[in-house]
């Protein structure tokens, strides 16, 4: 009986949660795999039919596949060469600092990422910010890095490096540095107590930054749009194309979307059985 | 067990709703038209394209509230609108997609008695083949496509489709180049360089054209057709493959643009005035379609977004150095193309298009 009145209490706390995964995570889910099912049409024919999929080997897209992913795997990596340092200085602060220096990582999330995006629009153009000071430094070679390829992983560390070290922050606040001073009395490095104390012991959170980066990089398509001249085709590019502008093509839009899941949810799963054989 | 049960029936229970409320199978959605104005209006427009204070007037007047969006080319407008429920009420496409969208049922017939100020337009621009007898649409404003540059910063004025393509020549101007971001434009204006017609389907024509704008991609800086006006007027860009009213537009912030139509010829275009057929305000639509045909309005809005005006009675109110720029006229001697509706070829430029694009 009272075992039976606490599961029920238990159903009702789930309720809210499960009603919002299943409205806006499972049926929208779902709905997307009946698109990817059908013809194409204006914009679906409700006609059974897998061509989607065949559409989906084009060697165009593994091409697009293989950007995205080098573009994401390098905006992970220099987000974490940024991120680590700065987490590990925060969590060195004094209480009073560290929540000022909080404050700053948190800014940029305050202001309106596309207004943002311009900005560094303004900032990277051909005489432009930077051009104009590089000039006025004696260089002569106008650089021009705005609509390119570096002016997207520009873009895309800024946007993305407070997910980098809020997770890397967590772990080194946790980390026991009177450990660092044990590896230094036993004789190593400095570079051997990063290699074999500190960086072990804050993995988790190298890899959960890591893994937040790598997935909303992967997926985006406003920076590739403004920064690249919308000429660096993404993977979320390649899909919101599909839907919105043309060749409009539904299914075949649902099935590249399903693809990037798929493929997210493999190294998701391999993050977890590494994290738990290591565990 | 019985748990996931009634998971699984929530989850279903609330995938039909979202798909009723996006899809509806049962809605019949009779379209009501009456006389009598709504208190919204949606309109989808190309970016840059209208007066603001035309909305606030309207208001003023009629009191029916304006609400704009854009779209970047004549295929989003399109797709948009294939997606069905688009709740839009008036919409600008050129001249082949009211062709289009006209075979594809998507246009609701204009009542010509709420549009009184149609008698403005110029003959030149009535009854043309897209739209006989202007069942479905209305000529708002009409341009060319052509070259902007920046004539302190380009070594020489283009005259040539070659300025733009011939990497022999763009050597001086990588990553200052600027392409509308429109498959018939851009792959139209590749065929023409080729000599070509830019409504082919010749595939050797296609794949030909498609070879010119890949070697040409390196020196790009962007595909874009909503912005290239600022990036022309602010120097970031050099040479910018555009619209006529925008480089105008561009010219009035830096003085040190001009405008070409290059020899082998180019692409003309008019757009149009349209109600979708799913508008559930046809008679508001109507009655703003005839306010913007007035002759001061008209004239507003060319004065400064700075495109042609089909409408005569406007002509007096343009300023003059508008009426005689470079960009206000149609030159002697060059060839100018409509594009066509092409069928289901149509989407072999597409295809293309994002091949270049993803290369």
């Amino acid at each position: 009986m009272e075992k039976q009145r606490e599961r029920g209490q238990l159903a009702l706390l789930l309720l809210p949660s499960t009603l919002w995964l299943g409205l806006f995570f499972l049926a929208p889910l779902g709905i997307i795999l009946v698109i990817s099912l059908v013809q194409r049409g204006g914009p679906v024919a409700w006609q059974l039919d897998g061509s989607a999929y065949v559409r989906l080997l084009d060697p165009l897209h593994l091409k697009i596949f293989l950007r995205s992913l080098t573009l994401a795997v390098l905006t992970t990596f220099v987000c974490l060469l940024v991120g680590y340092p700065l987490a590990y200085y925060i969590a060195q602060r004094p209480p009073r600092l560290r929540h000022l220096l909080h404050f700053f990582v948190l800014l940029p999330l305050w202001a309106n990422s596309l207004v943002l995006t311009y900005a560094w629009m303004v900032l990277l153009r051909p005489e432009g910010f930077f051009d104009s000071l590089l000039h006025a430094l004696g260089f002569a070679e106008p650089i021009s890095l705005l609509y390119t390829p570096t002016a997207v992983v520009i873009g895309l560390v800024y946007w993305y490096l407070p997910f980098m070290v809020y997770p890397l922050y967590g772990s080194i606040e946790k980390f026991d540095f009177t450990l660092i001073e044990a590896a230094h009395d036993l004789g190593a490095t400095r570079f051997q107590a990063f290699r074999k104390v500190l960086l072990p012991l804050t993995m988790p959170g190298v890899m959960a930054g890591s893994l937040l980066v790598f997935i909303s990089a992967l997926g985006t398509f406003v920076v590739p749009a403004l920064l690249g001249g919308d000429k660096t085709l993404m993977w979320g590019n390649l899909i919101q194309q599909r839907f919105l502008s043309t060749p409009q093509d539904w299914p075949l839009g649902a099935a590249l979307s399903l693809a990037m899941m798929l493929f997210m949810s493999v190294g998701i799963w391999f993050y977890f059985r590494v994290n738990r054989e290591s565990a | 067990m019985k748990k996931y049960a009634i998971v699984a029936g929530v989850v279903i229970v609330f995938g039909v709703a979202v798909w009723l409320m996006y899809v509806n199978p049962f809605s019949t959605s009779p379209r009501a038209v009456t006389p009598q104005l709504a208190k919204e209006l949606h309109l989808f427009i190309w970016s840059n394209y209208l007066d603001p204070t035309v909305k606030t007037d309207f208001e003023k007047e009629f009191g029916v509230k304006v609400i704009e969006d854009n779209f970047a080319s004549n295929e989003d407008l399109l797709a948009k609108l294939q997606a069905g429920g688009s709740g839009y009420d008036v919409i600008v496409p050129s001249d082949y997609m009211v062709q289009i969208m006209r075979k594809q049922n998507l246009l609701a017939p204009l009542d010509l008695k709420n549009i009184a100020n149609f008698k403005n337009i110029n003959q030149s621009f009535k009854n043309l083949d897209f739209d006989p007898g202007n069942q479905f649409s209305m000529p708002y404003m009409w341009g060319t496509t052509g070259i902007g540059y920046n004539k302190k910063k380009a070594s020489a004025p283009p005259t040539s489709w070659a300025d733009l393509f011939d990497p022999a020549k763009l050597e001086p101007y990588k990553g200052r180049i600027s392409m509308l971001d429109d498959a018939r434009e851009a792959i139209g204006a590749a065929l023409i360089y080729l000599g070509f017609s830019p409504n082919t389907t010749n595939e050797k024509e296609l794949e030909a054209a498609k070879q010119v704008l890949i070697k040409q991609k390196p020196f790009v800086a962007k595909y874009d057709s909503e912005s290239f006006r600022d990036s022309l007027a602010a120097n970031e860009v050099i040479l910018a493959h555009g619209w006529t009213g925008d480089i105008a537009a561009a010219k009035v912030a830096n003085p040190d643009i001009e405008f070409v139509i290059p020899k082998e010829g180019s692409l003309t275009f008019l757009d149009n005035l349209a109600i979708p057929k799913t508008s559930k305000n046809q008679y508001t639509a109507e009655v703003f379609i005839n306010y913007l045909l007035r002759p001061e309005i008209s004239a507003k809005i060319v004065n400064l977004r700075r495109y042609a005006s089909p409408n005569d009675a406007a002509k007096s109110l343009i300023q003059p150095e508008i009426l005689n720029s470079a960009t206000y006229s149609r030159p002697e001697g060059i060839k100018l193309y409509w594009l066509q509706d092409l069928g289901p070829a149509g989407d072999l430029y597409e295809k293309i298009w994002t091949e270049i694009k993803g290369q």
